[in-house]
């Protein structure tokens, strides 16, 4: 692929003409934020905080689906992108119950992350307080839909990584949830093949190992990405 | 079958029917007011009184005064009657004979007909939806056949591009233009789809299309196929619609049967095949890549553009989707030029345009009208203003569109008009408030729709429509403050900024637009500050940074 | 060659011929549920196991799609059923008094089916008949230009004197 020059944030940089404004900016240590992107997986833009501003166009861009292009000019950090993520962030933890203090990802969670790059200090927006459960029927995992922000990571990980598409989305809008085989207990999810990457997948404490600590869950993630290298570009560096 | 042919079936078709023809509209409005009674009533009227040899009595799609239906017109005089009676059949059958009838007379020179100008609905009402016959006996077809022996593929497009047509669905995108994107990608495998998804509520133009005349949309497939290269297409049709799935599925079988459409139609290596998919409630699936989605037994979920469809839609292949209302405009356009199609409207917006009138005012049903024509002259003199009272608001676009107030009435109709008015042309839903609707409320309800309606997958729109809406309901039960409204407009800001698709982009329209005309009704519903301090203030605990 | 259902219903053969018709394409989906619903009424998990594996989906991509569509039910609806248009025309004209009209007489919330199976409540987007607002379908039938008072003697006797 032929190399093409940008900026972002002023910065010029030349990048392979087939990368993602996202990929060019993580290679230039310029940091965008994301939550549904994962390395290794399919895009599908749907939590909108890695947006940018790309001079000539009135529309902000996807910076982890929108391609590179000769010429361009990108902004990631202006501040009504600041306040716009920071918004969604507050939008987030107004959906669901975020309880950092007794979650098992506290400390290693990336909406958490996210909350402490914008400046959250507060909500604004009223908590939708929906009734969510707790499911522990797996024998290894659990799922705890107070936690979860929708993001598809588990979805696409166990499709498209493991095959197994125990993972999907049922209902739509606010009633979404994520689900496993028929809406079925985990555990009697004959699909799973209990490989455990929909956990190390997950952004945040929604899936998680059982009886695992806070270290543990840290642990995890490191090997998915070891997993990752693996498929993407044949390097096995752990 | 060459042109000649099919003018000579037209003509046979036309010998055949009788001197006196009885018109009884059967689309699904008059139907649930028992126009199949009706009709059925004229028919033994007619034999009763012996006429049978030279009076036919024969069920046609919409008449487009819905409010007065079952309606029923007689030719060649023209006569119309309204809310018929089948007890009025007889008397209405007796006025051939010179006798007097107690039928509502309805007067067509009334500015609700007298200032149509039909090319879309030029069919509908006229003739059986259900015999493709009727269809052939008014030059159908014929477009068809023109193009496959007379018109290379490109100037079917650069036709289509000089009539200035624009997409009926509701973002105006020159047809012609799209077409041209489709017909140079290099692809061997492309689709056309049709959008008869017709999700704006208040919305029934589509539907009354294809329930009055679906061969004139399946034609206009066929013609687009023809210019880009496809030979597969796709029906994509509301679930709530039988009535139109079922006259849908009779003209395909016909027009399969008569060789118009499938294998080498009219004997041209020309090959098109239709399907009709049927969708299962949600609105959402009229975005295009949604209804992409959906055709592939997918959840109805937008996926960014680009690549937009014109490169990659079903399939993976170049798709071109097109609205029922644009596809029924090609074949006029083809038979009777582009320049004529281009004379009529204005100097961005060609052509005319159905919209769907209802609300308060007193003639509800469907007109079309040229581009450029005044809302005024729509609602006021067409539609017989409100009955209660004065008109107060036009809404038009439905959830995606605005409400326009009073004052703004003398506002031409055409897309960037509409837009500068902070609404959209929308698919064609024209619905009128009058002093009693309450314009909070109606935001209120829009924005209940749309969050009802949102797939979930961006979180912009998922979770911000749920604030927006909640936010407008206490402004409603009068428990908000003015910080609510800015509140208000600063989740509309971020929700049309960022959200994934145009559900979520134009969500926040009907409230911006009568936060923009009717500020006021919000101002009144406020409480006096100092504002109740924000209810999440107290409970979460906050992440604490990583240590 | 499809795995015959065990319990030997004959509207699993039908369901079976139409999945054959779409030679049994996961892109049927949609196809398929509607069938299955007409069929069947409701689309229960059995049900949607069934078309799973005979379609060779995952049955978690067969539930999150029939749950993404309203038009899918997957409990068994009233021998009567309402549907109450809520589009803005009807909105604008009353929809509201007619939905509260219904769940006072019938002591059930819209989209519920009451507990003796008599009667559903439900909404609908918009029929497509604003020309007639306010309007309801009743048992498949639209009725148009309503208010309160006719709507209730429309579904009289739905509530026991079985004269409908
Ligand atoms: C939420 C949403 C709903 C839509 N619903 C419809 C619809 O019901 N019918 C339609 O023709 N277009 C609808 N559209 C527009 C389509 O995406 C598309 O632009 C249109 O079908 C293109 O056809 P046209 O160029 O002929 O207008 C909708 C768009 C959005 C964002
Ligand atoms: S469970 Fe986790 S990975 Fe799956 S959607 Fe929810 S937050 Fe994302
Ligand atoms: S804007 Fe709304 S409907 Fe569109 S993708 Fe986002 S959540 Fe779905
Ligand atoms: S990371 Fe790009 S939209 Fe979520």
């Amino acid at each position: 692929m032929n190399s093409i020059t940008l900026t972002i944030d002023g910065k010029l940089i030349s990048a392979p003409g087939d990368q993602t404004i996202l990929e060019a900016a993580r290679e230039n240590d310029i940091h965008i934020p994301t939550l549904c992107n994962l390395e290794g997986i399919s895009a599908v833009g749907a939590c909108r905080v890695c947006l940018v501003e790309v001079s000539g166009s009135n529309r902000l861009a996807p910076s982890c689906l929108t391609k590179v292009a000769e010429g361009m000019q990108v902004q990631t950090a202006t501040d009504r992108l600041r306040e716009y993520r920071k918004m969604i962030v507050e939008l987030l933890f107004a959906e669901r119950n975020h309880i950092c203090s007794v979650c098992v990802a506290n400390g290693n969670c990336e909406l958490q992350d996210l909350a402490v790059t914008v400046g959250m200090d507060h909500v604004r927006y009223e908590y939708q307080y929906p009734s969510c459960s707790v499911d522990v029927t797996h024998k290894e995992f659990g799922v705890d839909h107070n936690r979860c922000i929708l993001c598809t990571r588990c979805v696409r990980v166990c499709d498209e990584v493991e095959g197994a598409h125990t993972w999907d989305v049922s209902g739509r809008g606010m009633q979404s949830r994520v689900i496993t085989d028929l809406n079925q207990p985990w555990g009697t999810a004959t699909s799973c093949t209990s490989c455990g990457k929909c956990v190390q997948a997950c952004p945040t404490g929604a899936l998680f190992r059982q009886g695992s600590t806070v270290a543990e869950m840290k642990k995890d993630r490191e090997l998915l990405d070891f997993l990752m290298t693996a498929r993407e570009k044949k390097q096995w560096i752990g | 079958m060459e042109l000649a042919e099919l003018k000579e079936l037209a003509d046979k078709e036309k010998a055949e029917q009788k001197p006196i023809r009885i018109r009884c509209c059967t689309a699904a409005g008059c139907l649930s007011s028992n126009s199949q009674a009706v009709q059925q009533a004229l028919t033994d009227a007619v034999t009763t009184a012996g006429l049978a040899d030279r009076v036919e009595v024969l069920p046609v799609g919409c008449m487009r005064l819905c409010c007065e239906g079952p309606l029923v017109q007689v030719d060649p005089d023209g006569a119309m009657y309204g809310k018929v009676d089948p007890g009025q059949a007889a008397s209405i059958v007796g006025t051939l004979q010179g006798g007097q009838t107690e039928a509502r007379v309805i007067d067509t020179n009334m500015p609700f007909f007298r200032d149509q100008v039909s090319i879309v609905l030029e069919n509908s009402g006229r003739i059986n939806p259900e015999r493709i016959e009727d269809y052939l006996s008014v030059g159908g077809y014929q477009a068809l056949l023109h193009v496959l022996r007379e018109m290379t593929p490109n100037q079917v497009v650069e036709t289509m591009t000089r009539s200035g047509l624009r997409g009926r669905g509701g973002a105006g995108y020159p047809t012609g233009v799209k077409w041209g994107l489709i017909a140079k990608q290099p692809a061997t495998q492309k689709f056309v789809i049709c959008n008869a998804d017709e999700g704006d509520p208040g919305a029934f133009m589509d539907r009354s299309v294809l329930e009055s005349d679906p061969h004139r949309v399946l034609e206009g497939m066929a013609i687009a196929a023809y210019a880009i290269g496809a030979s597969q297409g796709f029906v994509y049709v509301r679930g709530e619609y039988p009535l139109a799935i079922h006259r849908l599925e009779i003209a395909l079988r016909q027009a399969r049967k008569m060789g118009v459409l499938g294998t080498q139609i009219f004997e041209s290596p020309f090959n098109f095949r239709i399907d009709i998919r049927i969708g299962a409630g949600a609105f959402v699936c009229g975005e295009e890549t949604a209804l992409i989605g959906s055709i592939e037994g997918k959840r109805g979920t937008p996926r960014p553009r680009p690549p937009y469809p014109t490169e990659s839609g079903l399939w993976q292949a170049p798709t071109l989707i097109n609205n029922v209302e644009t596809l029924a405009n090609v074949a006029p356009i083809i038979t009777r030029g582009a320049e004529w199609y281009a004379s009529i409207g204005t100097a961005k917006s060609k052509g005319t345009k159905v919209f769907a009138l209802a609300g308060k005012v007193r003639n509800t049903g469907l007109v079309e009208v040229p581009m450029g024509i005044t809302l005024r002259k729509i609602v006021e003199e067409m539609g017989g203003g409100s009955p209660g009272g004065s008109i107060k608001a036009v809404q038009t676009g439905g959830p995606s569109g605005g409400c326009i107030p009073a004052s703004a009435l003398d506002t031409p109709v055409d897309y960037e008009s509409l837009t500068a008015l902070g609404s959209i042309m929308g698919s064609g839903g024209m619905i009128v408030m009058d002093d009693a609707t309450k314009m909070v409320d109606v935001a209120k309800f829009f924005m209940e729709f749309c969050m009802d309606e949102s797939c979930g997958k961006c979180v912009p729109c998922r979770a911000g429509t749920v604030q927006m809406y909640r936010l407008l309901a206490r402004i409603v039960e009068g428990e908000a403050t003015a910080a609510d409204v800015a509140q208000l407009e600063a989740l509309c800001d971020l929700v049309r900024n960022t959200s994934l698709c145009g559900l979520g982009q134009s969500a926040p329209n009907p409230v911006l637009s009568t936060l923009r005309y009717f500020r006021e009704e919000y101002n009144a519903l406020l409480q006096p500050a100092p504002p109740a301090p924000p209810p999440s203030n107290q409970r979460i605990p906050l992440p604490v940074a990583r240590g | 060659m499809t795995d015959a259902h065990p319990s030997g219903d004959k509207r699993f053969k039908l369901l079976d011929a139409s999945m054959k018709r779409y030679q049994f394409q996961p892109d049927a989906l949609i196809e398929v549920l509607h069938k299955a619903q007409d069929l069947f009424g409701h689309l229960d998990h059995d049900l949607l196991l069934y078309i799973a594996r005979n379609l060779k989906l995952p049955p978690s991509r067969v539930y999150g799609v029939a749950t993404f569509y309203h038009l899918f039910s997957f409990t068994p609806k009233g021998e009567h059923t309402c549907l109450l248009c809520l589009g803005t025309a009807c909105y604008v004209k009353g929809a509201a008094k007619l939905q509260a009209t219904l769940e006072k007489q019938w002591d059930l919330k819209l989209g519920d089916t009451r507990s003796d199976g008599k009667m559903s409540l439900l909404g609908a987007r918009c029929v497509g008949a604003c020309g007639l607002a306010p309007v309801a379908v009743l048992d498949g039938k639209v009725s148009g230009n309503l208010n309160p008072e006719a709507l209730l003697q429309l579904v009289k006797g739905w509530d026991g004197d079985g004269t409908r």
